[in-house]
């Protein structure tokens, strides 16, 4: 581990889930003889990206796009079918569970649902007191554990007396606090929050942002941060990957992906998202369709299917994630041939 | 924006609609009045247990024990819903009201073919023989988009993915040309690129048929979209209302100022979010006067004592608001 080694490298992360029911339903006769299926569900294919010290990383997508598993993975809840997922320098991608012990005091996980993520049987004080716990060995150490949950609890906005509360006594926004809380226990530099706001009201979902913002200035986090949700990733990212059906199409600082999207994917994302403003500057890409199954992925590229400017190259080879410059990277063949595309920037 | 002396379509009236539960008494619905003119579609935004949900099924009778409509009334063309009969009342939903609910998984029956549901509102609501009918499901199955219609009215539910699902759902809602369609948090289950196409789909259904609707959201972005009218609800209370237009500019009521605040501005950087401190007061115990007091910068002492009533403001706006905000304030 040195210095210089970002908080998260992760690189060419691969998830694959085999599914598909019992032996009978996967059977399969044909010409030469009996075969057994092995359906499988590429939900993450390849992806690439770095997180340094403080800093915060969105991926965005729409439902099924991988971005929860690539969350999910880095958290080590699953294991990655291949890849390497770099701690401060440190390869988790292959450890087991107590290998994964002191890794986890570097990193915690926020969930999307604040109802389902809390123990409905704990105390408040005994779920943040979890991870914490878990990280310390000495009588002594354990004796101040009390003393720093109770300056967590204030620290996320909660008091003191709520230590002593059950989760059901609470509303969505304090249960996310709550959430917050036993997470930052054991100091992490870094963070995973799958879609930390997607289940609160707006009003309070600006309360979350904000103490989330406000904990990375004070405590030097650094957010993987997981949302369909682009005003919130507008808010709060210092840059952006978009992802589609396991494959990032797009990464770039959040200013300019936000300025000048690329991918024809970014662009009908940006546009299909609803505003309150009366100006609508960027022209509009309108998808038809739906997203292809991750069982069953197009050739080429994984996009193709809806881009409203695929030609033949884009059945036969797929893009590669290359750099265009400002940072901004993008894996789209129009790169190569921006003449086919009028609005091309 | 229509002509306001038209006897409205819909007319609802000081409506209340209350639960009464082992907890306390739910005042969901306290006070609601609202109108809706031919073709006009009218945004209902608040945030949970606002009572905007409770507003929708009020219309349509549908509310159940231990929810009871307790004063009010909903008047469709002049006639009262709330005095209206059990068998009035089935002859007008699905026929001059519609409903489309949040999540077409569960709005529609997984163990009837598509084709099948869509046949059953027009066996209910039209005298056209079997073919006909048939003719009639295709030509709108057709119309919201989805293709080979006549193959698909065989298929089941489960057999559509989310956004082909509520096509389906506006489909059936469509079908027996109703006068007002409500469309209860419509795309809130939905991804962004199927949502527009979803939003886009209903605007000119709208604007084909001539109908009304109740667009039931708490994303005020979607509402200033699709909507002529806005109308907020807080702790089953309205506390503003007015053209979508105005109410985005320059809302009166502290409230509707902290939810556009709230929302992350795409087009220029903030460090922080304005937010609304606390969250919404336990609506079985609601405190005296003003509902929001409590969260409220500009609250005073008046607002404690005294409710505050729906008064006219600046533009089309009304808002129930002791201390308003002037065109451009910040709370």
């Amino acid at each position: 581990m040195t210095e210089a080694a970002p908080m998260l490298d992760v690189r060419d992360l691969q998830m694959h889930f085999p599914v598909g029911g019992g032996l009978l339903d996967r059977l399969r006769l044909d010409r030469s003889g009996l075969h057994l299926d092995r359906p499988t569900v590429h939900a993450v294919n390849g992806v690439s990206f770095s997180i340094d010290h403080g800093e915060i990383m969105a991926l965005v997508g729409e439902s099924g796009c991988g971005k929860s598993t690539v969350a999910k993975t880095i958290a080590r809840i699953y294991t990655p079918t291949g890849g390497q997922i770099r701690i401060e320098g440190e390869d988790v991608a292959g450890y087991g569970f107590a290998e994964m012990l002191p890794v986890r005091a570097k990193m915690q996980m926020i969930f999307q649902d604040p109802y389902a993520s809390l123990n409905p049987r704990q105390k408040v004080r005994d779920i943040v007191a979890e991870p914490l716990l878990e990280q310390t060995s000495t009588p002594q150490a354990r004796r101040e554990v009390p003393a720093q949950i109770e300056a967590l609890l204030a620290r996320v906005g909660l008091n003191a007396e709520h230590a002593g509360r059950y989760p059901h006594q609470f509303s969505g926004g304090q249960r996310q606090r709550i959430g917050i809380a036993r997470a930052l226990s054991v100091r992490p530099g870094l963070i995973v929050a799958d879609e930390p706001v997607s289940a609160l009201d707006v009003s309070i979902q600006a309360q979350i942002l904000n103490l989330m913002k406000d904990l990375r200035d004070e405590f030097g986090l650094a957010y993987l941060f997981i949302s369909h949700d682009l005003s919130v990733v507008h808010h709060i990212a210092d840059k952006v990957g978009v992802m589609y059906l396991g494959f990032m199409v797009e990464t770039a600082p959040r200013d300019v992906l936000f300025a000048r999207p690329r991918h024809p994917y970014t662009r009908a994302l940006l546009s299909a998202a609803p505003s309150i403003k009366e100006d609508r500057s960027t022209e509009e890409i309108v998808l038809s369709g739906e997203v292809p199954s991750a069982l069953d992925l197009p050739s080429g590229c994984c996009f193709r299917t809806r881009c409203p400017f695929a030609w033949e190259r884009c059945a036969r080879e797929r893009p590669a994630l290359q750099d265009v410059g400002d940072g901004q990277t993008l894996a789209c063949h129009l790169v190569d041939e921006p003449e086919r595309d009028s609005t091309w920037q | 924006m229509r002509d306001d002396s038209k006897t409205p379509l819909l007319a609802v009236r000081d409506l209340h609609t209350y639960f009464h539960t082992f907890a306390g008494t739910v005042k969901a619905v306290n006070g609601v009045s609202f109108e809706i003119g031919q073709g006009e579609v009218m945004g209902l935004v608040g945030e949970s247990g606002g009572g905007k949900s409770v507003v929708g099924f009020s219309i349509l009778g549908l509310i159940d024990s231990p929810g009871r409509i307790e004063a009010g009334e909903i008047l469709l063309h002049g006639q009262d819903l709330v005095t209206a009969g059990e068998a009035r009342l089935r002859e007008i939903r699905g026929r001059e009201i519609s409903m489309v609910f949040q999540d077409p998984m569960t709005s529609l029956n997984p163990l009837h073919s598509v084709g099948r549901q869509m046949d059953e509102v027009l066996r209910l609501h039209s005298d056209l023989d079997a073919g006909a009918r048939q003719k009639a499901c295709v030509e709108m199955l057709e119309s919201v988009g989805i293709s080979r219609a006549a193959e698909r009215l065989k298929a089941y539910p489960h057999q559509f993915s989310g956004g082909m699902r509520q096509r389906v759902v506006i489909a059936i809602a469509m079908l027996a040309g109703p006068r007002l369609i409500i469309a209860d948090e419509p795309t809130t289950a939905l991804d962004v690129t199927i949502q527009s196409q979803i939003l886009k789909l209903m605007r000119r259904q709208i604007a084909e048929t001539g109908a009304s609707m109740i667009l039931i959201t708490h994303d005020l972005a979607v509402v200033s979209e699709m909507a002529d009218h806005i109308t907020v609800l807080y702790c089953g209370n309205v506390v503003e209302r007015g053209r979508t237009r105005d109410l985005i500019a320059n809302p009166a009521h502290p409230y509707t100022r902290g939810l556009i605040d709230s929302i992350p501005d795409t087009t220029h950087r903030q460090d922080r979010l304005r937010q609304i401190p606390g969250s919404v007061p336990d609506i079985r115990n609601l405190p005296r006067g003003c509902n929001f007091r409590d969260r409220c910068p500009r609250a005073q002492t008046l607002c404690a004592e005294q409710e505050p009533a729906l008064t006219q403001q600046h533009g089309s706006l009304w808002a129930a608001c002791h201390f308003p905000l002037a065109p451009g304030e910040t709370a």
